[in-house]
């Protein structure tokens, strides 16, 4: 399709597409529209070090304005999208100004889900996804570390987890309630959740399992403590909440485009309009078997970025790499690549009680993914593995003495 | 830029671009932020994600401290040609004594 381009969204995956069609040489006009005042930025540091060691906000930008204005690409900041238009191929801004396309890209991401509690809008209850977001959260941990009040997070995924890391590096009690079982375990199998729980207790964080949350109490409109079903009172200096994301789906949706939890997008992320791309977390892909796939990463808003890109200028670029994600907590480095959702056999390399472990995931003999606990040589390797549908024999992988990597270069 | 030190980098395509980055960032942020080709994106600094390999000139290795033996492992498998020079950009910190480090991208990160 034809210029000019429209990017709604100015994240890791619309800053993709603007950067990938000059790679592609396409010449004509660009709009990144941002709703956030801030330039497009990096969120995985917004949980650990930009929590400790509060660097100033330019250091996060993923490409500064200036680099974007010198490739042409014209940022919008501040600015809301309230409408697509798609007969008269225009979006619709809250100031109710037009931007007329002739490809739009949608990189909308997502939008942090919410507890449906009594007390969930008191002061001092946070959710993280921006950096407005992790500003206020930095200034209530100091608010915690100098009141000596502890944290609560509610929710044991990765940004509560890595979170929990985070404030008790800097000295604060922290306790994480869990409505599950074990941590992370939407993702991860149980062996890994138990290795990383021991590593949080052996920091001194508190973790509990099965815990059914009634309230948010507060003092003076300020959060005070969580108060669970079971009637147990946890004090709460301040009180994070990470549960998780729903897409943000709703321009599209709003404009009759296929949404399921997500954006469709084929795995050239196209969506079900011609002229409309979307890439990142906002989407979910239909895969070749028919399933859709939710990925929120920043793999996977480059890659589809790129993907969506190519589909703007006519041309297909299937995204179909192995996945993979990362977590960093304390100084264990959690790796994860493939999707480990019905396996049916877990063989594991390493040390499980250091921890220094990776674990392989198989079904029905074949290798779908490898979670790997400071173990970067077994992660690198697995990516590549994955990728070229190979599986190691049990033995191979349990072996430490045998180099996983010697089969790639087989 | 106050107290900004100068890095030549090398985009993919052959091209020389010179950028200043302030003392203490790490290589992989200035490069990035000033919209230098051929890095894909960064965990944050954190040699999580291989994304940010990259060529430091031979008369400039010796001035870097050698790389952490988690950097080196995550260049296994990195799909462009590992180099003697090859490090990742986010586990360079600018300094003074790295004041003209020339460094080149390479095509693909992974």
């Amino acid at each position: 399709m034809a210029g000019p381009f429209v990017i709604v969204g100015a994240g890791q995956a619309g800053v993709q597409i603007a950067e990938s069609l000059r790679q592609e040489k396409y010449a004509g006009p660009i709009t990144l529209i941002g709703a956030e005042a801030h330039a497009p930025y990096n969120r995985p540091p917004l949980s650990k070090r930009f929590l400790l060691d509060r660097p100033e906000l330019a250091s996060l930008a993923i490409r500064g304005p200036e680099a974007l204005q010198r490739r042409q690409i014209d940022l919008q900041l501040h600015t809301q999208v309230t409408a697509i238009d798609r007969q008269a191929h225009q979006v619709v801004l809250a100031n109710g100004g037009r931007v007329s396309y002739g490809g739009l890209a949608l990189t909308t991401g997502a939008r942090l889900k919410t507890l449906p509690l009594p007390g969930a809008e008191l002061a001092g209850v946070f959710g993280l996804r921006t950096i407005d977001d992790a500003l206020n959260i930095g200034a209530a941990l100091d608010h915690c570390l100098s009141a000596a009040a502890p944290l609560v997070v509610i929710g044991g995924g990765f940004i509560g987890l890595e979170i929990a890391a985070t404030a008790c590096k800097l000295g604060i009690e922290v306790t994480v309630l869990e409505g599950l079982s074990r941590l992370m375990s939407r993702v991860v199998a149980p062996i890994v959740s138990e290795a990383v729980a021991r590593v949080h207790a052996a920091h001194g964080v508190g973790l509990l399992f099965d815990v059914k949350i009634a309230a948010l109490e507060g003092r003076l409109g300020a959060v005070s403590a969580v108060r669970t079903a079971a009637g147990q009172l946890y004090p709460a200096g301040c009180v994070v909440v990470g549960v998780g994301v729903n897409p943000d789906d709703s321009l599209a949706s709003a404009a009759g485009l296929e949404c399921e939890r997500g954006i469709i997008v084929d795995e050239c992320a196209r969506t079900s309009d011609p002229l409309i791309v979307a890439a990142g977390d906002c989407t979910a892909r239909r895969r070749t078997d028919g399933s859709l796939l939710r990925l929120e990463s920043v793999q996977n808003a480059v890659e589809q970025g790129k993907s969506a890109a190519a589909a703007l200028l006519g041309r297909q670029r299937p995204f179909t790499a192995a996945p993979w994600f990362w977590s960093d907590q304390y100084d264990l480095k959690l790796q994860m690549v493939g999707l480990s959702q019905g396996y049916d056999e877990i063989v594991t390399r390493g040390n499980l009680e250091q921890p220094a472990f990776s674990a392989y995931y198989l079904r029905a003999g074949k290798l779908i993914a490898v979670d790997s606990l400071s173990r970067i040589a077994d992660h690198m390797n697995a990516r590549k593995l994955l990728d070229r549908g190979m599986t190691p024999t049990a033995a191979q992988i349990a072996d430490e003495a045998f180099d996983l990597g010697s089969l790639l270069r087989a | 830029m106050p107290g900004a030190l100068q890095v030549n980098c090398i985009e993919p395509d052959g091209q020389r671009v010179r950028v200043q980055i302030s003392d203490g960032w790490s290589l992989m942020q200035g490069a990035r932020a000033q919209g230098v080709q051929g890095i894909d994106a960064e965990c944050g600094g954190a040699c999580s994600c291989a994304t940010g390999h990259c060529y430091v000139a031979a008369d400039w290795l010796a001035r870097l401290p050698p790389p952490a033996v988690n950097a080196t492992q995550m260049l296994l498998n990195v799909a462009a040609e590992r180099r003697a020079g090859s490090r990742l950009g986010c586990q360079i910190r600018i300094t003074a004594e790295l004041d003209g480090l020339v460094v080149e991208f390479p095509e693909r990160q992974v």
